[in-house]
């Protein structure tokens, strides 16, 4: 009967062990410690504060996502007036939410919503949670339904890998961890909320300052791209829209410009990319959809 | 003896461990504001119903990124992503906080939340929230969504329907 009781204690123990190797990092570290490369306490100290990143990172959720979407996108609004034209503000929420459902992240908190700003820049931000927003520069970079398609599912695409988010410095995030997970935060006192409130206005400006600023690093436009040609090719668009808009925006960039000529790759090595990616070709009829993108675009 | 006996052993625990993640995996929590419940597994199906944030769903099969659900008096497909394994409690309460600390939970309305975005905005009266507020509202219903799709002959993944 001695079997009964030992064996599921033993691996009982087996499971508890494997829970705990949480990430490839852990075990790179205690693999380093091991080979000498770093010391034991340094091994338990990278350990831990990957396992704190990671826990935090986590512990957004996507009710919090939408908060700070909210506030990057008054953020950015602040700095670009919108551009209030109903019509195509209708045209380009109803292409946009529909493209957004081919997405691998169709839904969030509280889903995609697409504003023109009205600048001549060559500007289109993502917001996190999905708050996207395109300036009438970027806007006459389209000369089609499908050129248009591939702005839109680009920008959800940076929504649907979360790089919006991966633009906070995580160390803010480490140290309001205690407030962002405990159930007080809900009714937090003024400290606390004065606290958690500098760590979110800390995140916001990380935010805005990468997508207005600096740019995110090359690898996330090309994985925005990427995301942009599925859903074009699942949405039934031809992803050769994007790389016609590529095309049109580099003749439209002006050097030196504090837009997509300062925040993005240069459209040819994007297109170069995208060639790659582009395996077939979509043949349909797109007149019906030319009439209607002219149609709402007339006058911009 | 002793052999057969070990080897039921490990097949009892491995069939119960089993029987214990299914019982567990089966219900999931609605991590979004509204999530709609439809007769098939497409954005295209009709929409039954729709629960709100923290609804907990049954899952009673998979098909691709699609669950099917069942709600207290209704049964359909809803997508993946408005879905997570974590219990959403609405309102604090006993064990909460016990909970918490397992990651298994999450607290809505917990971090950055409408109290964070309220004293952001007293201390940054320069941001206008008004053109965010009004972004919200707009939410094309699915019939023009759909129509949309048919009046542009777009051939989408799963067909026209």
């Amino acid at each position: 009967m001695k079997y009964l009781i030992i064996i599921p204690a033993v691996l009982g123990m087996l499971l508890a062990g494997c829970a705990t190797i949480n990430s490839v990092t852990e075990m790179g570290a205690g693999l380093a410690a091991a080979t000498g490369v770093i010391n034991a306490d340094q091994a338990q100290s990278i350990t831990k504060s990957v396992s704190a990143v990671g826990k935090v990172f986590e512990s957004i959720t996507p009710e919090q996502e939408y908060y700070i979407g909210r506030t990057v996108t008054a953020t950015i609004l602040s700095k670009n007036k919108p551009y209030d034209n109903r019509a195509m503000t209708t045209y380009l929420n109803t292409l946009g939410q529909y493209l957004s459902l081919f997405s691998d992240r169709p839904e969030t908190f509280g889903g995609y919503h697409f504003l023109v700003m009205d600048t001549p820049d060559i500007n289109a931000f993502a917001a996190p949670g999905g708050f996207i927003m395109v300036s009438r520069g970027m806007l006459r970079c389209c000369k089609s339904e499908e050129a248009l398609a591939g702005v839109l599912a680009h920008e959800i695409g940076h929504v649907e890998l979360n790089h919006g988010l991966q633009a906070i410095d995580k160390s803010r995030l480490t140290a309001a961890a205690t407030i962002l997970g405990t159930e007080a935060a809900k009714n937090l006192g003024g400290k606390d909320l004065a606290e958690l409130t500098k760590t979110f206005e800390n995140s916001i400006s990380d935010i805005t300052s990468t997508v207005m600023n600096s740019g995110y690093a090359r690898k996330f436009e090309f994985q925005a791209d990427k995301a942009a040609v599925t859903i074009l090719m699942r949405s039934g668009y031809s992803p050769n829209g994007l790389v016609s808009m590529l095309q049109q925006m580099e003749k439209n960039l002006k050097p030196g410009g504090h837009d997509f000529a300062k925040t993005h790759p240069a459209p040819q090595d994007r297109i170069a990319e995208l060639t790659k990616l582009i395996t077939t070709t979509h043949p349909a009829d797109t007149t019906a959809r030319q009439a209607r993108f002219d149609d709402t675009m007339r006058g911009l | 003896m002793r052999t057969k006996r070990l080897l039921l052993t490990v097949a009892g625990l491995g069939l119960s461990t089993v029987m214990t993640w299914a019982a567990t995996a089966t219900l999931m929590s609605v991590q979004i504001r509204k999530a709609d419940i439809r007769d098939t597994p497409s954005f295209m199906g009709k929409i039954l119903t729709s629960a709100s944030y923290g609804d907990k769903v049954t899952i009673q099969s998979e098909n691709g990124a699609w669950f099917q659900v069942n709600t207290p008096g209704q049964s359909g497909w809803m997508h993946s992503s408005a879905l997570t394994k974590k219990n959403i409690v609405m309102k604090s309460g006993a064990g909460a906080q016990t909970s918490a600390s397992s990651g298994e939970m999450a607290l809505a309305g917990k971090g950055f939340n409408s109290d964070v975005e309220s004293q952001f905005k007293t201390n940054h009266k320069d941001i206008d929230f008004t053109w965010v507020d009004k972004m919200e509202k707009i939410k094309i219903p699915a019939p023009e969504i759909k129509a949309f799709a048919k009046a542009g002959q777009l051939e989408f993944q799963g067909g026209v329907k």
